[in-house]
């Protein structure tokens, strides 16, 4: 079946997204950009390309008349066994590394202890890894940040005088770079029948038949991507033509208008840019304007103070929820955040009250392009990563109602991936355009 | 305004460039020997220059504004900025004034290499800029010399009246000539005045030939980038003089030349041969990263048609010429009508002429920080001229010469996201893509495998 995709390299995420030829959405991924652009855009796109078999299987299954409780359970336990088998192909590629670097030159002198506390420790990792997390791309939840919680954990429990946390978890810190770098078959095709296999373990032979049927036709559909379009930071370095790829701000604009077609203004704070976009009634983008080189205010932004606070990025908003009272931040200096949040820490102030000032400066400057773009119309759609955050949504919708009025304010909950839609879809417009012309 | 400068000129290599090249070399060699020859040397600005009048009396001008765009361009001008933040002076300050105190304090060397003699006088001939006032006021402790003010009017209510024009002449009468007279030792040779201004007449209609041929297309030339080489010897040392009509006269015949041969303009990396987009530019350039700006526009296929910058050292182009039988008067007159000296009705007046007589596909401003006089009022002029014209408006933010301003990865985005969106409605305007876009991509009720 033909296919059409879209890739967004964003500088803290990147994201796919594959359309059928109809422009439904098939299937999105998404990855964390590591530094290594070219990586990501094959894993976010592999990702997609797991989720559009998913897709598919829900419409072989919806087209078999299976659609009752016992299909919908099925489907479920799929997804996760087929995740788990994902997972631990990863685990095993980490424990590997792990083993070779307790050998290597800079640990070897800790010997077989450190092997041995490293098998243990990797086999109840194995064992216990139960429940791999389903999604949710507001949570940082990459196999680096489940398997880095999981690590540490096991490494506090086997840790002595002998073999302190510190050398287990530098193990884990060299080869996770390593894993994440290597290409792993993640596929649906190269996975999907060891998962079927523990999946359809206790179930009748008639239903086994049944579903492996669906599962394996699914599986041997081809994806044929006809055309892909790049967008993003770190597009030019797609291998892509260049006419196969656009700025984000196009993207942004065109993605926003398919997801809320009454959309005429749209803001995108992503981790090193903010734009604010005014599009017309085509979803084409009319005038835009975007933070300078200063990322002040930027997602990145809050991916510092999260650091600082020791905490994960998605943690942010809901702590910032729990304010009761107004603290006033004037500077959003990426650069100085930490200062600035330590600073209010030593004034005696509470970390949720900071935080929710720390939002509204956030705010605030995105008000200001906003403003300069053309203001904010109705509606008034909110993407990128920052939409997730409750506390951000919060105070934008506050001062959107002070300054512009009542507006209706859409957030997708797929908002993280506007730009990589917008991108698909141009990918599937050049490819009629093609075929008209 | 700028001499070329043999890297940033990369490919291009005309006649006319090997001329200015020529003409700047000997400017700053006589600079170097002017004490040996006894010369005296006139510090002063580009915008609102009495350069003919400096001839008559034969002494020598040397521009800081000029000094500090080369720094900028042959990578310099960091290191100075850096200098002149260590001295004290703000990081909000103009970035010219403090290249160039930095390069003073750093021995002055002029650049080409040679020393810049000190100033015999500083002759601040301020247009529209209150910045230079402050800049010369720096220099003038500096160098203890005398200062010559020349106060212009700013044309605040869209006119230049003839009381204010008299208030000029009577100051270049009571206070300008006096101070030459005194430095030089000489009374103004009016004769010598006369025949500069009608030179400069000569040499004002080829540059506005030259300017004017954008409105062909494709267009021989670009009006910003090349622009501000074309600019280079009429808004400094040479207007008023033999040197500047022949070269005006030689740069008009390339440019006929490229016309009839229907190529298009010059680009760092040698002829552009498809001009995709034609664009108006408002605001100067950035001069740290000249090239690699430039090659943003022209790997983009974007040519820019017409821009204000090239208009600060006059608005020949509008009308004016140099009027040898009215001296003094006709200096008054152009030092109202330079462009930083215009109220913003009159800047969007004639961006939107741009527009229309340059049959132009945008306004992209080109919004720099250091340059209050400038950048105030852009997004008002921007709106302005969408609104008026119907072409879509762009923004970019760059700086004169502080390199740590210039986010090369940042200002391509906003560039081709700006031209993508010409592009994009364009097409929209022309034959509407068939295809529809779906009604929902809504999130769906399944289990999400990935959000």
């Amino acid at each position: 079946m033909k296919s059409f995709l879209g890739i967004d390299l964003g500088s803290t995420t990147t994201k796919a997204v594959l359309l059928d030829d109809g422009g439904s959405v098939l299937g999105r991924g998404i990855t964390n950009s590591r530094s290594n652009y070219h990586l990501a855009a094959d894993i976010a796109r592999d990702e997609a390309n797991v989720d559009a078999r998913f897709t598919l299987l829900d419409r072989a299954l919806e087209a078999a008349g299976e659609t009752g409780e016992e299909a919908v359970q099925f489907r479920k336990r799929l997804l996760y066994h087929f995740r788990k088998v994902q997972q631990l192909a990863q685990l095993a590629s980490l424990r590997d590394k792990a083993l070779v670097e307790a050998r290597g030159g800079r640990l070897g002198h800790h010997g077989a202890p450190l092997e041995d506390r490293l098998a243990r420790l990797f086999e109840d990792l194995e064992t216990n890894w139960r429940k791999p997390r389903l999604g949710g791309a507001a949570r940082s939840d990459f196999f680096r940040d489940q398997a880095s919680g999981d690590f540490a954990r096991m490494a506090e429990k086997l840790a002595d005088r002998a073999l302190p946390f510190d050398v287990l978890m530098s193990v884990f810190d060299k080869v996770i770079i390593q894993v994440e770098n290597e290409r792993i078959d993640l596929t649906f095709e190269g996975n999907i029948r060891r998962a079927l296999v523990s999946c359809l373990e206790n179930e009748s032979p008639e239903r086994r038949a049944r579903y492996e049927a669906a599962v394996l036709s699914v599986a041997d559909t081809p994806l044929d991507t006809v055309r892909s379009i790049g967008t993003g930071y770190g597009r030019q370095t797609l291998p892509f033509p260049k006419d196969s790829i656009r700025s984000e701000i196009l993207c942004h604009g065109l993605g926003a208008h398919v997801m809320f077609p009454k959309t005429t203004t749209v803001l995108d704070i992503g981790g090193q840019d903010t734009k604010a976009i005014q599009v017309d009634g085509d979803g084409i983008v009319t005038s835009f304007q975007m933070n300078d080189r200063c990322a002040a205010g930027c997602g990145r932004y809050l991916g510092y103070i999260a650091d600082e606070m020791n905490m994960g990025v998605h943690e942010l908003g809901p702590l910032a929820m729990q304010s009761t009272r107004h603290v006033k931040i004037n500077s959003t200096c990426t650069v100085f955040a930490g200062a600035e949040l330590r600073d209010r820490l030593t004034m005696g102030q509470r970390r949720e009250d900071i935080l929710a000032g720390l939002h509204r400066a956030i705010i605030l400057r995105a008000m200001a392009l906003l403003a300069r773009s053309g203001g904010v119309a109705d509606e008034f759609t909110f993407t990128g990563g920052v939409a997730n955050n409750p506390a951000a949504v919060q105070a934008l919708r506050q001062l959107v109602e002070e300054n512009y009025g009542s507006r209706t304010l859409n957030i997708s909950p797929n908002s993280i991936f506007t730009g990589a839609l917008g991108a698909a879809l141009f990918a599937l417009r050049a490819s009629q355009e093609v075929a008209n012309a | 305004m700028s001499e070329p400068d043999p890297k940033a000129a990369g490919a291009v290599k005309d006649a006319s460039m090997i001329k200015q090249k020529e003409m700047i070399a000997g400017h700053f060699s006589a600079l170097s020997r002017a004490k040996e020859s006894g010369k005296k040397v006139v510090y002063t600005f580009v915008p609102g220059n009495l350069t003919e009048l400096l001839h008559a009396f034969d002494v020598l001008p040397v521009y800081p504004e000029i000094n500090a765009l080369q720094s900028g361009m042959r990578k310099k001008s960091g290191a100075y900025i850096t200098e002149a933040e260590r001295l004290g002076h703000s990081e909000d300050v103009c970035t010219y004034v403090k290249c160039d105190i930095g390069m003073l304090k750093a021995g002055n060397i002029g650049p080409t290499g040679e020393k810049l003699p000190e100033p015999d006088l500083l002759l601040l001939s301020y247009t529209g800029c209150f910045t230079f006032m402050k800049w010369f006021e720096l220099l003038k402790r500096e160098y203890h010399c005398p200062v010559a003010m020349l106060h212009v009017p700013y044309q605040g209510d869209g006119e230049f009246t003839p009381a204010m024009r008299d208030y000029v002449v009577d100051q270049l009468r009571t206070e300008v000539i006096p101070k030459l007279e005194q430095i030089t030792g000489k009374k103004l040779d009016e004769a010598k005045l006369e025949e500069a201004l009608a030179r400069s007449s000569v040499a004002e209609d080829d540059l506005v030939w030259v300017l004017e041929s954008a409105k062909n297309k494709p267009s021989p030339i670009d009006a910003y980038f090349g622009g501000v080489y074309y600019i280079g010897p009429i808004f400094t040392a040479f207007r008023g003089t033999d040197l500047a009509v022949d070269y005006y006269r030689t740069l008009r015949a390339e440019v006929q030349q490229r016309l009839d041969l229907g190529l298009g303009p010059l680009t760092p990396e040698g002829e552009m041969k498809n001009e995709r987009y034609r664009l108006v530019v408002e605001g100067p350039p950035n001069w740290t990263s000249f090239n690699e700006f430039w090659k943003m526009f022209a790997d983009e296929g974007a040519v820019v048609v017409a821009s204000s910058y090239t208009k600060v050292g006059g608005m020949y182009d509008a009308g004016f010429r140099h009027d040898p039988t009215r001296p003094l008067e006709t200096l008054a007159e152009y030092c109202a009508g330079c462009y930083t000296n215009l109220n913003l009705p009159s800047r969007i007046s004639m961006l939107e002429k741009y527009v229309r007589e340059y049959s132009a596909d945008g306004l992209l401003i080109n919004s720099v920080k250091s340059c209050n006089s400038f950048s105030a009022g852009q997004l008002m002029i921007l709106r302005e001229v969408e609104q008026r014209t119907g072409v879509p408006g762009g923004f970019i933010e760059t700086d004169l010469v502080d390199p740590r301003y210039f986010s090369a990865a940042n200002v391509k985005n906003r560039i081709e996201s700006y031209l993508q969106m010409i592009e994009q409605k364009r097409r929209n305007a022309g034959a509407r893509v068939s295809v529809q876009v779906p009604a929902a991509v809504a999130p769906k009720t399944r289990l999400a495998v990935l959000p």
